[in-house]
């Protein structure tokens, strides 16, 4: 082989290279780790992935409740001047008109944790401990008469919750494929 | 009285009570006998000379802002009964007001379920992890650098147009009706560039997209949808996107129900399931005439709305006006929109004022002599997937009237002799 077919090769080779790096997309993302990833992954799913460790009892969450719920939510979750958590058990019958609640119409107990932990209370969001949390949940749930007075809400027995309206939901019919 | 330099050309009427043919806008053909309410051709006064044509006018401004005569032009505020959750509420955008596809940027409307956030954006961040191969972080000088895609496409709350569920109509105007509708453009980087660098697992199939509000907005995305049109939108209308339409990145799923289109975009987690959150169970799911509920219900399907004349937009009189709305589907683009006058009886294609595009709203236009005489004004859209908006009757047939959301139903508009419009049900 000629030197002059090596150069030509040679040169080739370079113009692929620069072709293919060409052709290679940008990267500006940054690598992160899990753990420095973790003051913002609070999103709890249906299985109850993502709960904390932590444990809350009803009689521990009606104390959080009547502190930092109450003024907004009404006495034992009744509503006014927001919304009603407690209630509207059979409103969802034909005919009739729906109030949505907690026990009536929330078909997984972990988005209320999910909810909690994120959004409330609202005027000071995401300042409750996991502890509370879950007690107030618990408490939430009480009153909807879906746990025991005496039941203990952590990871493992959130998750087990059946909510009423578990079953009341269905795809929409006409979803893109 | 002066002749006129061409003759008018008599423009056959299209449907019942006055709605003529829209080639009048399209061909830019005289009416015959058609006279605008008002002009009775009569000379005008002479022409004053202005106090403003005669000095200097004001001096440049940084930011230019509408003109002091337009003051009424702004968006309607409902604001909670509680004080103590301000910031959960909507500010409606004005359409009766406006015309053309395009929303100004500070007309936008608004929802929030915590107040707007004020955001440096040198201390953002968009993490994406989950079931991805090496989880990312973003600088907004990172998203930046990206190459940029633009696009026109509108946002539409979830909710907008919900007060027509209501059994008996509701003396509400545009704006408080259907005023959860905007468009802008929208610039970004596509999010299938920054999923790809992330390398998606393949479980993957949804992500869950989350604010940095203090409500941490979120809702689960399919993955289909993330990596077909979705864009992570920085600016909006040429400028960076603003702090009420989710400054300084939003997510932006064309055709979407708006509440999915997350604002202070945080954080995307890609997951095998959808995370079930708040807003996609408690809210934003539709109830049915029996117990059930449609859940996941994402594209906004095919709706138009006149908004001239509209309630609080009174006829001077009988003659010659232009019905002017807007019309828009979530899944695709306009093919065509139907007037009437009568309430439905019959009906005659509107002029369609270009672009169309996908996922975008279509300004329409037909012309209309007014007798004076009772009318009831409605339009009907159809996309191109052959979507035909429904009746208000069909719609409540199909999936009742207890659903709130994704209302699309025809507006009616009922013309009475003083030329008063308002909603009611035809």
């Amino acid at each position: 082989m000629s030197m002059h077919k090596h150069l030509l090769i040679g040169a080739a080779i370079v113009a692929l290279t620069a072709t293919a790096s060409a052709q290679t997309p940008p990267k500006f993302g940054q690598p992160i780790a899990p753990a420095d990833i973790a003051p913002w992954d609070i999103s709890v799913g249906p299985d109850g992935a993502g709960l904390p460790p932590g444990r809350g009892t009803v009689a521990q969450g009606e104390a959080v409740y009547a502190a930092k719920c109450q003024a907004c939510h009404g006495e034992k979750g009744a509503g006014r001047p927001n919304d009603a958590l407690v209630g509207g058990k059979g409103t969802l019958e034909a005919g009739k008109a729906p109030v949505k609640t907690v026990g009536s119409y929330w078909p997984y107990a972990t988005t209320l944790f999910d909810y909690i932990r994120r959004a409330m209370p609202f005027t000071d969001s995401k300042s409750l401990t996991d502890d509370e949390v879950y007690a107030v949940s618990a408490y939430i749930l009480n009153l909807n008469e879906i746990i025991g007075k005496d039941d203990v809400l952590d990871a493992q027995s959130l998750p087990k919750i059946r909510m009423p309206n578990r079953d009341g939901f269905i795809p929409f019919p006409r979803s893109p494929k | 009285m002066s002749e006129r330099r061409t003759s008018p050309v008599p423009v056959e009427p299209a449907a019942g009570n006055g709605i003529l043919n829209r080639r009048i806008f399209l061909e830019g053909a005289l009416i015959a006998g058609a006279t605008g309410a008002g002009f009775t051709g009569a000379a005008a006064e002479p022409l004053p000379v202005q106090p403003w044509m005669k000095a200097p006018g004001a001096d440049f401004a940084a930011y230019g802002q509408p003109s002091q005569f337009e003051s009424k032009v702004v968006r309607a505020l409902a604001r909670p009964a509680n004080p103590a959750t301000q910031g959960i509420g909507t500010a409606r955008t004005p359409l009766h007001l406006l015309d053309g596809m395009l929303t100004p940027s500070g007309l936008h409307f608004e929802r929030s379920h915590s107040g707007i956030p004020n955001i440096d954006p040198d201390q953002h961040r968009l993490v994406i992890h989950g079931l991805v191969k090496q989880p990312l972080v973003f600088t907004l000088e990172a998203l930046s650098r990206y190459p940029m895609t633009s696009r026109i496409a509108f946002v539409e709350c979830a909710g907008n147009s919900g007060a027509l569920n209501a059994p008996q109509p509701q003396a509400l105007n545009v704006p408080a009706i259907h005023g959860l509708l905007s468009c802008s453009e929208w610039t970004g980087v596509k999010l299938s560039t920054l999923l790809d660098e992330a390398g998606v697992d393949p479980s993957a199939r949804w992500m869950l997209a989350e604010g940095a509000d203090g409500a941490g907005m979120s809702r689960s995305v399919p993955l289909a949808k993330a990596m077909d049109d979705a864009l992570i939108c920085i600016y909006q209308n040429g400028e960076h996107v603003r702090p009420s339409n989710g400054y300084p990145v939003r997510l932006l799923l064309p055709g979407f129900e708006g509440n999915m289109n997350v604002k202070w975009l945080r954080r995307l987690k890609l997951t095998a399931g959808p995370t079930m959150t708040k807003d996609e169970t408690s809210k934003y799911t539709i109830l049915l005439k029996d117990e059930k509920a449609w859940q996941f219900v994402f594209p906004l399907e095919v709706k138009s709305v006149i908004t001239k004349p509209s309630p609080g937009l009174t006829l001077k009189g009988p003659g010659f006006y232009e019905i002017s709305g807007l019309a828009w589907s979530g899944n695709g683009s306009i093919r065509q929109v139907e007037v009437s006058a009568d309430g439905g009886q019959s009906w005659a294609p509107a002029a369609l004022s270009g672009p169309i595009l996908p996922k975008a709203p279509v300004r329409f236009r037909a012309p209309w002599q007014w007798n004076g005489g009772p009318a009831v004004l409605q339009s009907r859209a159809t996309d191109d997937t052959g979507m035909v908006q429904p009746s208000r009757a069909a719609f409540a047939a199909e999936r009742g009237l207890r659903g709130q959301y994704h209302y699309n139903a025809i507006q009616s508009w009922r013309i009475d002799e003083k030329g008063e419009a308002v909603n009611v049900y035809a």
